[in-house]
């Protein structure tokens, strides 16, 4: 337990030591911000609705760019040896890296709490879906987190990191919408399941179910728990 | 201290390390010396449990490498071949960070980072980022890498690599010093430097051991030639 919060004291520190964390951040608020304003006064309604349903798109490569260096760059510089070596179990290295990025997401995502206020100022803002909104995009942010943190696992180089964890980020996201119309009927709701961008719009509209909180954490502990395996084997 | 038996590593088809088995006492400095690519790293990979063996044991003080790693961890200070350090962080910070991972107690952390900076010549580089470091100092920084936390057992893969003379020196200085109290393995390309450190050596060629011996025994059995001649007779044809 003190070793997960000394990996994530370290991780945590590294990304604000580069620029990388500055470059993610700004690029995230930019698109984000950009997209949801430039239609949100035609529809007359202060409501994050918009915002909240751009998220997951947003996220699914985002968060491989802030995940990707994870392993990827201790593997390449070879300080990976000197961390294995370090009296840490992989349970310990991969928690401590994985919290560090959902501390991240959740910095980054902070400052668009600011749209959530100026909105409520020019209209009757309902609060309900919106804090359900930002529980959700943590557990979002968190299982997206986890998917990266187990692409970075593959490889050395960091970009091929970052596509893997978009690729899987991006069919978590999309998969319901494009392939809907290709598909029997009877395996909509198995896919529906599988969708990471169905179950957050369901927290995000304000329903607390379940089942959609038992998704996230079940795909971060997959995602996790493949990590484990991944960095087992590479011994 | 540490007993290796039968040690194999194959890597897909390639044998690494081909049935080395030899013990290294308490309190020893082990040259283990071989040519490039003769199985050195992976030894030492296995024993600080950065790899696992294909065939074989260690037992480093008892506790053997399949069960209890973790308490061979804690003993075990390890310097990996041209310290890989992480580059953004400063190096307090670094050494700061494997002391609280080695459970240095909080006001105790302090003076072991700063004697550990007066033994390898840090301190004039302690807020200085690592990547601004030159070779040498980023060698000293992986030294006190692997002494933090004062480990019993030292293994230093090619701690005077890439060094410049002056350097190598100083490098040799504290392997000299440090191995009053502890037990070291280490290996190195210059000869001269395991004459003068080591209190025994072992040789071994494409995963094999061909010596292993003390350096007055070596020379006794290949009739007084001098070191370089020892080592090229018995690794010949690599």
């Amino acid at each position: 337990m003190k070793n997960i919060k000394n990996i994530f004291r370290k991780e945590f520190k590294t990304y604000f030591i580069s620029p990388i964390a500055y470059i993610v951040i700004s690029v995230f608020l930019i698109i984000i911000g950009w997209l949801f304003f430039s239609t949100f006064f035609l529809e007359k309604q202060a409501s994050l609705t918009k915002f909240f349903s751009l998220l997951p798109i947003t996220f699914a490569f985002i968060i491989p760019a802030v995940t990707m260096r994870l392993f990827s760059e201790e593997i390449n510089i070879g300080s990976y040896e000197l961390l294995i070596t370090l009296p840490l179990s992989f349970r310990e290295i991969i928690l401590g890296k994985f919290f560090a990025a959902v501390a991240f997401v959740a910095i980054m995502l902070s400052p668009t709490l600011l749209y959530a206020f100026s909105t409520s100022l020019i209209g009757d803002l309902d609060w309900g879906p919106v804090i359900g909104g930002y529980f959700g995009a943590i557990l979002l942010g968190a299982s997206f987190s986890a998917v990266g943190l187990l692409a970075s696992s593959f490889t050395k180089n960091q970009v091929v990191a970052f596509i893997i964890g978009m690729a899987i980020c991006f069919s978590l996201t999309l998969l319901i919408d494009f392939v809907l119309f290709f598909i029997p009927n009877v395996f909509i709701g198995f896919l529906q399941y599988l969708s990471a961008n169905y179950h957050f719009q369901n927290i995000a509209k304000g329903v607390l179910d379940l089942r959609d909180i038992i998704y996230f954490l079940s795909l971060s502990f997959v995602a996790l728990y493949a990590t484990n395996l991944v960095i087992e084997e590479k011994k | 201290m540490i007993k290796i038996k039968n040690l194999t590593k194959y890597y897909g088809d390639l044998c690494a390390v081909d049935n080395v088995s030899f013990d290294i006492k308490k309190g020893e400095i082990l040259a283990l010396l071989g040519p490039n690519g003769a199985g050195k790293t992976t030894i030492y990979r296995i024993i600080t449990g950065y790899l696992k063996p294909t065939r074989g044991n260690i037992e480093v003080m008892n506790y053997n490498i399949y069960d209890h790693m973790m308490e061979i961890k804690n003993k075990i200070g390890y310097l990996p071949e041209a310290a890989p350090i992480y580059k953004d962080l400063l190096v307090y910070d670094y050494l700061d960070f494997v002391a609280d991972i080695r459970g240095i107690e909080k006001d105790k952390k302090l003076d072991h980072i700063k004697s550990l900076g007066d033994l390898c010549g840090l301190n004039d580089v302690m807020h200085m980022t690592i990547h601004e470091l030159s070779k040498g100092y980023r060698q000293r920084v992986g030294i006190a890498h692997a002494l933090m936390g004062d480990p019993e057992i030292l293994v230093l893969d090619e701690p005077t690599a890439g060094l410049d003379p002056n350097q190598i020196v100083e490098t040799r200085e504290i392997i000299k010093r440090i191995g009053k109290k502890k037990t070291i393995i280490y290996s190195t390309h210059i000869l001269s430097e395991a004459e003068a450190t080591c209190d025994r050596i072992v040789i071994i060629n494409k995963g094999k051991i061909v010596a292993d011996d003390t350096l007055e025994g070596l020379r006794k059995s290949l009739k007084n030639q001098s070191f370089e001649n020892i080592f090229m007779k018995l690794t010949k044809g690599n």
